[in-house]
């Protein structure tokens, strides 16, 4: 009987334990393990995320160990051994609430300032007047974009050369999300219907996005390419194909980008009221 | 206190002699308890069989989506081509959650083995209110007929909005166009699950609290009951809140009210909301009952472990008293962590680091209760019975499944995956791993109260074996999924490049979900045969030390053939007061011989 335990208790420290390391003891093709990082924020919380499997895996192993040894030792068949009688001991009950409440604390107080720095600590332009940070007079970098969730596409805005939003030059796209590289970004994020979730897998960012509610998200990307915007907010049937794409580039190519799109969609405009007279 | 029909005695007799109208009141509309709980029972397993049966299909369309499915594709879908349409993934996945949620796992654990535990273990004849037993069992009728016919009559016209059913998608019909009724139904039903939970819950506190044998303080109940206790108040303080929520989406839904839908909302052209609401309020409200719930879902199941960990281990639970704080911890932390579900939801951030470390300490009861049920096998005298595997799988799986709960309590980490696979690979541990696997222990352990006869061990080991390979064979790659960050909910993930290569990994994943199920009927069949012609036993098979097992094999109505009066604490295994190594609660003070 033990031979099966012993075997699918094998199995399961190998699942845990082995698969992310070498890259899959059952040989599944390419990568399986967190997506490339191109964002600052996202070392931190890679790191965090390593940390806490270092010591969840620790304590997995620790007492799996512990338990497998027990049922192999104390086996009824097997154990001469007779049974302790006893009810429990208040020395190791104190011990082990309070090892594990110290490091849930620790972990929870330690990761507290990159949340912040993640969702909370909006970018500034400028301290404002009186050269200090976190009061009122600080100036916070305006978006450079702004994005709204719809059944099912991403609709992406970007303020145009007046550099305002809710103006007749505001440039319009769909799924198309373009950004500068290495420079701290803001993007306001909202919904026109439903609730969406926008999903960068390569910045490690993800936000709701509310119908009522507008948001600012903000990341600083350290590398060109294009990744995927994805949902992650059941949003209706749709809700798979709600794929956006991010292109992360040079401020140059970005600018020249920008400046594409805008002479477009005003040639657009001026020919449509050429055509109307 | 308990109201004795004169067709519920003659089950005592058994039912050759009773005729129709005794039949009914005995086996129908009964207020005996055992009857009650297994009529809970014998509903929520098929309804386990109906969910896990709508898994295959939502494993089936991730492994190879778009293609049709064999056999029962051109059944259901014969208008697609045997395809699962996008519309009708959204629609499985919601209805295998509600499902196994509000049909399995909560009424198993307190409709079924609550019922049928409760009186027994305690040493009283029934339950408190019998009547009242009886309508929280037919009040589960309408939900199964609501929430069935919502899915099951029309399959093109099921709600859709998850089991979360977060507005605005839940609340105005256009978000979701199939989900027309549909989704009105699911919410009366989740409503009469509710109201049947709620007469549950005050029985089990009354009954507990005022029927408990003489001798039987509170400190001397089983765990189970402490379990079950605790959770009893869990749903009465958190089940009005939810209750009253649905009853808003429902009035937003069907009146046009705006409790959850902002002013001038235009879905799909709809017509603009009168508005003034927040969505974020019912994910407040909504997570307010449903965490809690989560608790529900697993005490029992804690308890009855203890059960028989300690029965296998003949040895003295380590820990008793630790054990009952830790449930009670558990259940006081669990009404303050409801935001951990809504760190990225748009919630305020600053309330995030609250949730989290509220959320964090919330592993400590949980940690302590695993030390303690290694603590009990230590230096024991272990039987490895299929109940026992059960229990020792479910702490194992349990272990997992509370590890990868500290990634997502942290809000940092939680950013990245929250909505992925790694959350579907953490509650399918613990409700899968741990409860399911749980109540199979319970059921290989009272069954012999049940129907006073053994399930057969052999097909016992058979079946645990197979269903713990496939569990981790199914469970265990999606928390790989989730670091790819694999969202959940997605009819086609592979409509994104990103996730194109993990195809293979579903497909396993896929082919250990049909292992899983497939072996359940090894589980069906034992059950089934045994209740007919198992081994006939006598009152205490196991060897056990609570009052259940001192009533005869099945009880008969009103449980006890004698006033059980208790003595001692339920876990004295290898007493060194007794020579046998098992010493019932209600064995007055022995002379050793």
């Amino acid at each position: 009987m033990l031979v099966p335990i012993l075997g699918v208790w094998v199995f399961v420290s190998a699942a845990f334990n082995w698969w992310p390391f070498s890259g899959g003891a059952l040989a599944f093709p390419g990568e399986h393990w967190l997506p490339h990082d191109i964002s600052v924020h996202g070392v931190v919380i890679d790191g965090l995320y390593y940390f806490i499997l270092a010591v969840t895996g620790a304590i997995f192993i620790a007492t799996t160990v512990a338990m497998f040894w027990f049922l192999l030792r104390y086996d009824g068949r097997q154990n001469a051994t007779p049974v302790k009688f006893i009810h429990g001991s208040h020395t190791l009950e104190v011990i082990w609430s309070v090892l594990p409440a110290v490091t849930l604390l620790f972990i929870a107080i330690f990761q507290m300032n990159a949340w912040s720095d993640v969702k909370i600590q909006r970018p500034l332009q400028s301290v404002g007047p009186d050269g200090e940070q976190g009061t009122l007079d600080d100036v916070f970098l305006p978006p450079l974009l702004e994005v709204t969730g719809r059944q099912f596409e991403w609709k992406i805005r970007y303020p145009g050369e007046d550099q305002e939003f809710d103006t007749p030059d505001d440039i319009h796209l769909v799924n198309d999300l373009h950004i500068p590289v290495d420079e701290e970004i803001v993007i306001a994020i909202k919904s026109d219907d439903v609730l969406h979730s926008f999903f960068l897998p390569n910045v490690r960012l993800k936000q709701d996005v509310v119908p009522g509610m507008k948001q600012y998200i903000w990341f600083e990307a350290t590398e060109t390419g294009t990744f995927d915007i994805v949902c992650a907010e059941l949003c209706g049937w749709g809700h798979y194909k709600m794929k956006g794409r991010l292109t992360v580039e040079s401020r140059e190519d970005f600018e020249r980008w920008l400046g594409q799109k805008y002479k477009a969609q005003e040639t657009n405009q001026l020919s449509l009221e050429l055509a109307e007279r | 206190m308990s109201t004795t029909t004169a067709g519920a005695h003659a089950h005592a007799h058994g039912h050759a002699e009773a005729g129709v109208g005794d039949f009914i009141s005995t086996y129908v509309f009964s207020r005996d308890h055992k009857i009650i709980g297994m009529q809970f029972l014998f509903s929520t397993l098929l309804w386990f069989m109906v969910g896990g049966l709508l898994a295959l299909g939502i494993r089936w369309q991730l492994a190879w989506p778009w293609s049709g499915m064999p056999v029962i594709g051109p059944m259901l879908f014969s208008g697609e081509g045997g395809q699962i349409s996008p519309e009708f993934y959204t629609m499985l996945f919601t209805m295998h959650a509600t499902v196994m949620i509000f049909f399995v796992i909560i009424p198993i654990l307190a409709g079924a083995f609550g019922n049928y535990l409760i009186p027994l273990m305690i040493g009283a004849e029934d339950m408190a209110f019998p009547t009242l037993n009886m309508l929280s069992y037919w009040f589960m009728w309408p939900a199964f007929l609501l929430i069935g016919s919502s899915f099951f009559i029309s399959p093109s016209n099921g709600a859709g909005g998850g089991w979360t059913s977060y507005p605005p998608l839940s609340s105005i019909p256009e978000a979701a166009p199939g989900s027309g009724s549909g989704q009105t139904l699911w919410l009366l039903g989740v409503t009469f699950v509710g109201i049947s939970s709620m007469m549950g819950s005050i029985n089990y506190m009354t009954t507990i609290i005022q029927m408990r044998a003489p001798g039987m303080t509170m400190f001397r109940l089983p765990l189970t009951i402490w379990g079950i206790f605790i959770t009893a108040l869990l749903q009465a303080f958190a089940l009005p809140v939810l209750t009253a929520a649905g009853l808003m989406l429902l009035l937003d839904r069907v009146v046009g009210t705006g409790f959850f839908i902002p002013e001038m909302l235009v879905v799909n052209n709809s017509l603009p909301a009168s508005g003034g609401g927040q969505p974020l309020l019912w994910q407040h409200l909504f997570w307010f009952y449903s965490h809690p719930a989560v608790y529900i879902m697993i005490l029992p199941a804690m308890g009855m472990v203890s059960e028989i960990i300690a029965c296998f281990s003949r040895k003295p639970i380590f820990g008793y008293r630790p054990m009952i704080f830790s449930i009670a911890g558990i259940a006081g932390l669990g009404f303050i962590v409801w935001g951990h579900h809504m760190f990225v939801s748009g919630m305020n951030p600053y309330l995030g680091m609250t949730f989290m470390t509220a959320t964090m300490l919330i592993a400590l009861p949980s940690a302590v209760k695993v030390f303690n049920w290694l603590g009990t096998i230590w230096r024991g005298k272990i039987q490895f019975t299929t109940p026992m595997l059960f229990a020792l799988s479910f702490v194992s799986m349990f272990i997992i499944g509370g590890l990868s709960g500290i990634f997502m309590a942290a809000t940092t980490v939680d950013i990245f995956i929250h909505d992925t696979y790694f959350i579907v690979a953490h509650f399918h541990y613990v409700l899968f791993g741990g409860t399911a696997m749980a109540v199979f222990g319970a059921i290989y352990f009272w069954f012999p109260k049940m129907f006073g006869r053994m399930m057969n061990e052999t097909l016992g080991k058979i079946h645990f074996f197979f269903t713990f390979l496939f569990l981790n064979g199914t469970f265990y790659p999606m928390h790989v999924l989730g670091a790819v960050g694999f969202p959940r909910r997605l009819a086609d993930p592979y409509h994104y490049e990103t996730f194109r290569h993990l195809m293979p990994v579903n497909q396993f994943m896929t082919l250990c979900a049909i292992g899983m199920v497939t072996v359940q009927v090894v589980f069906a069949a034992n059950f089934l045969f045994s209740i007919f012609s198992g081994r006939k036993v006598g009152r205490n098979p196991w060897g056990a030390n609570s009052l259940e097992w001192t009533a005869p094999s099945p009880p008969g109505h009103g449980n006890f053939d004698f006033q059980p009066v208790v003595y001692r604490g339920p876990y004295e295994y290898s007493s060194p007061e007794v020579d046998a190594d098992y010493y019932p609660q209600n064995q007055p003070l022995a002379q050793k011989t």
